[in-house]
């Protein structure tokens, strides 16, 4: 039976040549080419659990009424969609557990993709004839972080009020479209009630399908150009070494799926995150301290809280002081990570077809760009949450953000040069333990010819 | 009879009262209660300032000029007492006076209140947080319910004092109350994180969910790779690869330029 309808499919659809080199296609043994399949397994999650989510959840901030379990609460005023997370939270099916799991979900996921691209960047992945793939997950990244923040925004709770003004206000500082972005995102002046009902369609529908587009893409540009690999033994720019895909990497991928979701229904039920009824519902004359976004959101935070106030004001209009830390920075910042592969080729003069990996050390001017700005977007998380520092090492705020300060501008050079340094010291050393290969290559008239090969 | 014992013991509470104050609190406030350069006036302070500084362990302060800071009570509850009565007795009365708090359920109540006057500084867990000029809005969790009330009328450090026209007695009753839900929240959704809100969240789950996975992903890659089922599989070049791989390209071009 099941023959004949293995038959039948392939006799229609002739996938049987397709899937008898898929299913051996070669996966790189290392563990760390997995990191992309957490991320991917984690958008999977994270579209099974807000599905779930949104069966209950109400996008409206038409005021209600509260009358439920939650005392300290009854009869408030507050959004429809914010009554609705707490019935979601409160009631007898495990909304609350799906609801956490989905929150835990979108910090991991997003922690998991900048792992990911950690490896890719450092093992120099991108080059040539990878550069679409970079430009895509990088895009992938950026819509990963507006959808954490708009489900960050939607509960209608006082953190996802404070985080919406101050994302009204970044949008308010754009010079020339900025009035009209921001009345276009609220519909009008801050607040409104129109934001949940438009934030629910951007969370729900545009940005989760332009992710799942573009992993679509990412994966199928990687299925079509193959992997990449770490230089070693009987590994060539011109093979992959590896376990096949039925079944050693697909038991591998399987194992990594249920445990991530696992991990993740784990946390839902035994770690308490987001409990949007302690922080009560958003009322706009209220903000509550100490308010943080989520991690990943985190470093725009900081570079607020840190970044001078320079408000441009020029006759008949201003360029609002959060223009620079909020927008300036971060387009200078993930454009130089877009054009990055450019920028090496163009330094190295390097645009060969690369399908052996680099070790970090084998470049220190890449080391040293990436732990820079690894350092510094570190720095400005950490700037994010000043205030909670100061509270736990008991100091003054202002003194901790003038530590910042003076800690962005300068610890991302001096780590990036012993970055660099460390990279010089290990290529020395890797130079002097292995003498350069010799390549001797024989002419099709009979002549040698040889030529020193570097070995990794 | 009875009035003279009562005076007896007034006067006994008076002169004990007077003793505890000349060795503890003189020597920066003043014999007088007038203040020197080591510490404020209490003239005026009312009896709800000192029973707080005292009850809460921030007074007596053993060097002057720090910050006062919670701690266990200094004194026995019947030496705060006799300070208290000795201060008002001395120029301190008519700053507010210690409150009476009601038990209260109005928890909605005291809740709107709360978000609307305390959580900015203390936080909407009562967790504490920074309030601004260096100074640290401490956390709710241990005080007693009057030392809450007597530091909403009087307002310690830089906390602004709300008399009754601002929050009601029964509007201080409900929010007392409330605060003192801090003690046991909910944490129906499991274990708070230190109630550190988004800073902890973001920290256990690179070292929870990004842990666990690179360990799944190291795990089943070693065994996977040492196991009997293993056999190595190579894909064969890519035909758009085979006409630019950079070793044999350069042999190549040079095999033409030879020929």
């Amino acid at each position: 039976m099941i023959r004949w309808l293995v038959n039948a499919l392939d006799d229609r659809l002739g996938s049987s040549t397709f899937l008898r080199h898929a299913l051996r296609k070669a996966f790189p043994d290392h563990w760390s080419f997995m990191l992309g399949e957490l991320a991917a397994y984690c958008f999977i999650f994270i579209v099974a659990t807000g599905t779930y989510l949104a069966f209950f959840f109400h996008p409206s901030d038409v005021p209600v009424i509260y009358h439920g379990p939650i005392r300290s609460l009854d009869g408030r005023s507050m959004t429809e969609g914010y009554a609705s997370v707490l019935q979601l939270s409160y009631g007898p099916a495990i909304g609350l557990v799906i609801r956490q799991a989905h929150h835990w979900c979108a910090d991991v996921f997003v922690a998991a993709v900048v792992v990911h691209m950690g490896r890719i960047f450092f093992t120099g992945a991108f080059r040539r004839p990878r550069e679409l793939n970079w430009v895509i997950g990088l895009t992938m990244l950026l819509l990963v972080m507006l959808d954490g923040f708009t489900g960050y925004s939607l509960p209608g709770d006082n953190l996802s009020g404070g985080g919406l003004r101050i994302a009204n206000s970044i949008a308010l500082s754009i010079p020339l479209i900025g009035s009209w972005l921001a009345y276009l995102l609220f519909g009008g002046t801050f607040p409104t009630h129109d934001v949940t009902s438009r934030l629910f369609p951007i969370h729900v529908l545009f940005l989760p399908v332009a992710i799942g587009a573009l992993l679509g893409l990412h994966v199928a540009i990687l299925w079509h150009q193959k992997h990449t690999q770490f230089p070693g033994k009987g590994k060539t720019e011109r093979n992959v070494v590896g376990s096949p895909l039925f079944p050693h990497y697909a038991l591998k991928s399987l194992a990594l799926m249920l445990s991530t979701f696992g991990v993740l229904l784990l946390m839902g039920g035994l770690i308490e995150i987001n409990p949007v009824w302690e922080y009560g519902p958003y009322d706009p004359w209220t903000l509550a301290s100490p308010a943080q976004p989520d991690w990943y959101i985190g470093w725009l935070e900081g570079a607020l809280r840190v970044a001078p106030r320079w408000a441009l004001r020029f006759p008949g209009h201003t360029i609002g002081a959060p223009f620079w830390p909020a927008v300036f920075m971060p387009a200078v910042l993930f454009g130089l990570l877009y054009l990055w592969p450019v920028i090496e080729q163009f330094f190295t003069r390097d645009d060969a077809e690369h399908e052996l990996l680099q070790f970090p050390w084998q470049n220190p001017a890449r080391m040293a760009f990436g732990v820079g700005i690894l350092t510094y977007m570190a720095l400005l998380l950490g700037a994010g949450s000043d205030d909670v520092q100061a509270r736990i090492w008991q100091i003054d705020v202002q003194e901790i953000a003038w530590g910042y300060r003076i800690a962005i501008v300068t610890l991302p050079f001096i780590a990036a040069l012993f970055a660099w340094l460390i990279c010089r010291e290990l290529q020395r050393r890797h130079a002097e333990d292995k003498p350069n290969r010799v390549l001797l290559i024989r002419s099709q008239d009979g002549g040698f010819e040889e030529e020193r090969v570097s070995t990794p | 009879m009875m009035t003279v014992l009562a005076a007896a013991i007034l006067a006994a509470s008076n002169a004990l009262g007077a003793a505890l104050y000349a060795a503890h609190c003189s020597s920066c406030h003043g014999a007088d209660l007038k203040g020197t350069g080591n510490g404020p006036s209490l003239q005026h302070a009312g009896a709800a300032a000192v029973d707080f500084m005292l009850r809460t362990g921030r007074m007596p302060l053993e060097v002057p000029d720090t910050e006062p800071l919670p701690a266990p009570a200094q004194l026995t509850s019947s030496q705060i007492e006799a300070i208290v009565a000795f201060t008002v007795a001395h120029g301190a009365g008519g700053g507010p006076p210690i409150p009476s708090v009601r038990p209260s359920d109005a928890l909605a109540r005291g809740r709107v209140v709360f978000d609307g006057n305390c959580q900015a500084c203390h936080g909407a867990l009562g967790t504490g947080a920074v309030a601004g000029y260096g100074w640290l809005a401490p956390p709710l969790y241990g005080d007693d319910a009057t030392q809450i009330a007597e530091a909403i009328r009087f307002g310690p450090g830089i906390m602004p004092h709300f008399d009754s026209r601002l929050i009601s007695d029964d509007d201080l009753d409900a929010l007392v109350a409330y605060v003192g839900t801090f003690r046991h929240p909910p944490d129906i959704g499991g274990y708070s994180v230190e109630a550190s809100g988004p800073v902890g969240e973001g920290l256990l789950a690179w070292i929870i969910g990004v842990g666990t996975g690179s360990i799944v992903m190291v795990l089943v890659g070693e065994t996977l790779r040492s196991s009997p089922l293993s056999s190595r599989a190579k894909s064969p070049p890519l035909s758009s690869r085979a006409q630019s791989p950079p070793l044999s390209s350069r042999a190549k071009s040079r095999d033409s330029d030879q020929a």
